[in-house]
C-alpha cells in the first residue's frame, strides 16, 4: 500500500525566519506528501488543534533562534490531548545539549543545518507506518469503549 | 642566437585565437558556470569585455559621481569602516557589563540587539520565559535602557539599535537622554532595521501590526527624527533579511532599492522635502561567500542609487546621493559541520564587503550556526577585521579591484540584473504593492528553493556538507553559551514590582493619547511613542495599543 505521509510544518515561539520551513515544506510536498504549512509564531494550542483536525502523522518544528526550548511544552500539550502516534521532529539550530533534552522529552529526531532534504523525507516515510498503527489502535479502543 | 619575435604572432587577434584553441583542447568538458544571481561566468575577461575607454563614464574618482569607486574621497584609507559588532544577551545589567568591557577595549560605537520578544512587540511577562534573553537583551522600558547604558556617555557614543517599528528603543533612549540632560541634537546613531517591508517579506520579526499602520509609523518616525534628532539615521533600508531568506544578491539589492524608493515616496507624499531626509537614509546588506558577485553588487548599487535619485526626485547634493551601507557576513553560508571552517568563510565574505566599499561591518562569529555566539567566537570575528585591515593592508588602496576586466564587466552585468528585478517590482506598483500581493515573497521563496536544489544535487559545493565530509561528534564542536536563568527570573520579578509601583495615571494617560494620535491622521504617532516612553509605559503596552488602533498584521502562508 502506498502511504502518503501527512506532515504539519510550522514554527512556534517568537522567531519569524521561515526560509527553512518553506524550503522543507515545498520539498516534502514535491516528494508526494500531504503538507500542512503555517506561518511562524503559532501558539502551542493552535498546533495541537491543527494536528488533531488534520490527523497528521508528523509535526515538523523549525527553530532557528532558540524556540526549540519550548518544544517540550508542545509535547506535553499533545500528550494531554491524547495524541499518541504523532511524531514531532525539529529542524534548525539546536545545540548538542539541547538536542539531548529534546530527545529525552520525546522528540523523534533533530535535523541540523546541512541536513539533506531527501534524508528528511526518507526518515518521515520510514516512521509513518508505525505511527499509523498506533493511531488506529487508539481509534479502535475508542470505538470499543 | 635567438630569432626576434615576429610582431604579427603577438597581435591580440592571433594570440587570442591561439588561446581559445588551446583552452578548448585542454579544458575538455568545460563546466557551465553561473553566479548566484544567474549571470553566466566566462573563463576569461579581456579588453573585449571592458576597457579603459569607458573609465570616465563607468568609474570616475572616489567621492565623485558616478561613485563606483567609493562615496568618499579618502574611503578606507581615511577613516576605514566602523566595526559594529551586534551584542545583546540576557538582562540589561549583563548587557551593560559587556558593553563597558567593549568600551574599555576601544569600542567607539554601541550596538544593541533586543530579545525576540521585543522584536515581536511583547513585554517579558507576555511570553514563554524560556525564550527570554536567548537572542538579545530584554529591554522593555526606559529604566531598562538606562541600565543598559549606565556609565556610558550617550552624547558621545553612536548608538545603533536593532529597533523595528514602532521604534520604542529610540524612544527609551530619548527618555534616558532627557533624564540625563543630554539634548536630542547630540544623540547619534541609527534605527537599524527600521524598514518594515523587509520584515514583512523576509524574517517576520515585526510586532504584528498591519502594513498600512507600519507604513505610517515609519514616515512619522523619519519626520520626527528629521526635525528633533537631526544626527540620527531613522531609515535603514534592509537587504540583508531578503538575501538571508533566499533572494539572490541581485534580487536582494533590487528589492532594497525598491524599498528605499517606496519609503522616500511616502515621505514626499506627506510633504517632506527629499533634501531633508535622503541624507539620513542608510542601507544594510548581506555579504555572501560569492566573492566577486558581492563586490560587483555593491559597486553597481553605489553607481545606480544616485542615478535613481536624480531621475525621481531631482536631488543633486552629494549627501543625498552617497550610498552609505553597513553589511554583515552571511550566516546562511556558515556550516555546523567542521565549524572552524566558518572563520575562512567569514574572512572571504568580509573581504568582499571591504572591496565593495562598505562603511560599517559586522563579521559573524564562526559558532553562530551552533547557538548564539560565544564571547570567544565574537573575539575571532573582530580579530578577522583587524587582520584584514592592519596585517593584510586591504585599506591601503581605494577600490583595488577597479579596472579589472572581470570586476568591471560583472559590475555592469549586476547593474543590469538589479535594474531588471527593480523593474519587476516597479511594474507591480512599487515595493509596498509587491509585498502586499506576495510577489516579492514568492520570488524569494523560489530562489531559496533553486539554491537548495543545487546544494542537494552537488552542483553548488558546500565544504563539509555535500563534499569533503568528515565524521564528527558533539565533542568536535565548541561549547556554546547558555542564558543565566536566575538572572532572567530576577529581571522578571523586578519588572513586575516596578510595574506595580509606577504611576498608573501617567501610564494610562500616555497610552490614551497614543491611541488618539493613531486615529488622528495628521498626528505624529512616533512623537507620542516618545512621550509614552517618558511616562513609564512599557514596550508591550505601546505595541498593544498600536496593534489595537491600527490593526493586526499577518504573515502570508506561502510555500
Amino acid at each position: 500500500m502506498n502511504i502518503v505521509p501527512k506532515v504539519l510544518v510550522t514554527k512556534i515561539g517568537l522567531d519569524g525566519h521561515d526560509r527553512g520551513s518553506r524550503v522543507v515544506a515545498a520539498h516534502l510536498r514535491d516528494a508526494g506528501m500531504e503538507v500542512i504549512y503555517t506561518p511562524p509564531w503559532q501558539a502551542i494550542d493552535a498546533v495541537v488543534k491543527l494536528a488533531i483536525e488534520e490527523d497528521v502523522d508528523v509535526i515538523g518544528i523549525s527553530s532557528l533562534a532558540t524556540d526549540h526550548r519550548i518544544v517540550p511544552k508542545l509535547l506535553r500539550a499533545l500528550k494531554e490531548a491524547g495524541l499518541d502516534g504523532v511524531a514531532v521532529i525539529v529542524g534548525g539550530i539546536v545545540p548538542d545539549a539541547d538536542e539531548a533534552m529534546l530527545i529525552e522529552a520525546g522528540v523523534a529526531r533533530v535535523f541540523h543545518p546541512g541536513s539533506s532534504l531527501d534524508d528528511i523525507a526518507e526518515y518521515i516515510r520510514s516512521i509513518v507506518p508505525a505511527l499509523r498503527r498506533v493511531r488506529s489502535i487508539d481509534w479502535k479502543e475508542e470505538a470499543d469503549a | 642566437m635567438n630569432k626576434p619575435l615576429d610582431p604579427a604572432t603577438l597581435s591580440p587577434a592571433v594570440t587570442g585565437e591561439r588561446w581559445r584553441r588551446e583552452y578548448a583542447e585542454q579544458i575538455g568538458d568545460d563546466r557551465a558556470s553561473e553566479n548566484r544571481s544567474g549571470i553566466a561566468i566566462k573563463a576569461l575577461y579581456t579588453n573585449d569585455d571592458w576597457n579603459a575607454s569607458r573609465y570616465d563614464a563607468d568609474l570616475g574618482y572616489p567621492g565623485q559621481e558616478p561613485y563606483t569607486r567609493g562615496i568618499y574621497a579618502t574611503m578606507h584609507r581615511g577613516r576605514t569602516w566602523t566595526q559594529r559588532q551586534l551584542i545583546g544577551l540576557g538582562t540589561p545589567a549583563e548587557y551593560n557589563a559587556r558593553l563597558r568591557s567593549l568600551i574599555e577595549h576601544g569600542a567607539t560605537a554601541i550596538s544593541l540587539i533586543p530579545c525576540n520578544s521585543v522584536f515581536r512587540g511583547y513585554d517579558m511577562d507576555e511570553v514563554d520565559a524560556e525564550l527570554l534573553g536567548t537572542c538579545g537583551v530584554v529591554v522593555n522600558s526606559a529604566d531598562h535602557m538606562d541600565t543598559c547604558l549606565d556609565g556610558v556617555d550617550i552624547a558621545r557614543m553612536s548608538c545603533a539599535m536593532n529597533d523595528p517599528s514602532p521604534f520604542t528603543l529610540l524612544a527609551f533612549l530619548l527618555a534616558v537622554a532627557k533624564r540625563r540632560g543630554v539634548p536630542f541634537a547630540s544623540i547619534t546613531g541609527t534605527s537599524n532595521q527600521s524598514d518594515y517591508l523587509s520584515h514583512y517579506v523576509a524574517n517576520h520579526m515585526f510586532f504584528r501590526i498591519a502594513l498600512p499602520g507600519a507604513r505610517r509609523i515609519l514616515a512619522d518616525h523619519i519626520d520626527f527624527c528629521t526635525r528633533n534628532v537631526p544626527r540620527w539615521n531613522p531609515m535603514s533600508v534592509v537587504g540583508q533579511h531578503m538575501q538571508q531568506a533566499g533572494a539572490t544578491p541581485a534580487q536582494a539589492m533590487a528589492f532594497t532599492l525598491a524599498t528605499a524608493l517606496q519609503n522616500a515616496d511616502d515621505c514626499v507624499a506627506r510633504g517632506m522635502d527629499p533634501k531633508t531626509f535622503l541624507p539620513r537614509f542608510t542601507f544594510f546588506f548581506d555579504i555572501s561567500v560569492s566573492f566577486f558577485e558581492e563586490v560587483a553588487k555593491f559597486r553597481a548599487a553605489r553607481r545606480l542609487w544616485p542615478r535613481l535619485l536624480r531621475e525621481r526626485y531631482g536631488v543633486d547634493d552629494p549627501k543625498s546621493l552617497r550610498f552609505k551601507f553597513h553589511a554583515q557576513t552571511s550566516g546562511v553560508d556558515l556550516t555546523r559541520q567542521q565549524p572552524l571552517n566558518n572563520i575562512a568563510r567569514v574572512t572571504v565574505q568580509a573581504m568582499a564587503g571591504i572591496f565593495g566599499g562598505l562603511q560599517s561591518l559586522h563579521t559573524d562569529a564562526y559558532d553562530e550556526v551552533l547557538s548564539c555566539p560565544t564571547e570567544f567566537g565574537a573575539r575571532i570575528a573582530v580579530s578577522t577585521q583587524n587582520i584584514l585591515r592592519e596585517e593584510a593592508h586591504l585599506t591601503d588602496v581605494i577600490d583595488p579591484l577597479g579596472g579589472s576586466y572581470y570586476v568591471e564587466t560583472l559590475t555592469g552585468q549586476m547593474e543590469d540584473e538589479i535594474l531588471r528585478n527593480l523593474a519587476t517590482v516597479q511594474d507591480a506598483g512599487g515595493m509596498y504593492a509587491a509585498v502586499e500581493s506576495g510577489l516579492v515573497q514568492r520570488l524569494i521563496g523560489e530562489s531559496a528553493r533553486r539554491f537548495q536544489a543545487k546544494v542537494e544535487s552537488g552542483e553548488e559545493t558546500i565544504v563539509g556538507v555535500n563534499a569533503y565530509r568528515v565524521d564528527e561528534t558533539a565533542n568536535d564542536r565548541p561549547a556554546v553559551q547558555g542564558v543565566d536563568d536566575d538572572a532572567v527570573r530576577g529581571h522578571l520579578a523586578a519588572f513586575a514590582a516596578w510595574k506595580a509601583a509606577r504611576s498608573q495615571v501617567a501610564v494610562t494617560k500616555a497610552l490614551d493619547d497614543l491611541a488618539r494620535a493613531a486615529n488622528a491622521p495628521r498626528a505624529n504617532v512616533f512623537e507620542h511613542v516618545v512621550v509614552a516612553a517618558e511616562a513609564g509605559c512599557t514596550h508591550g503596552e505601546i505595541c498593544a495599543t498600536l496593534r489595537r488602533e491600527l490593526g493586526f498584521g499577518h504573515v502570508q502562508a506561502m510555500v
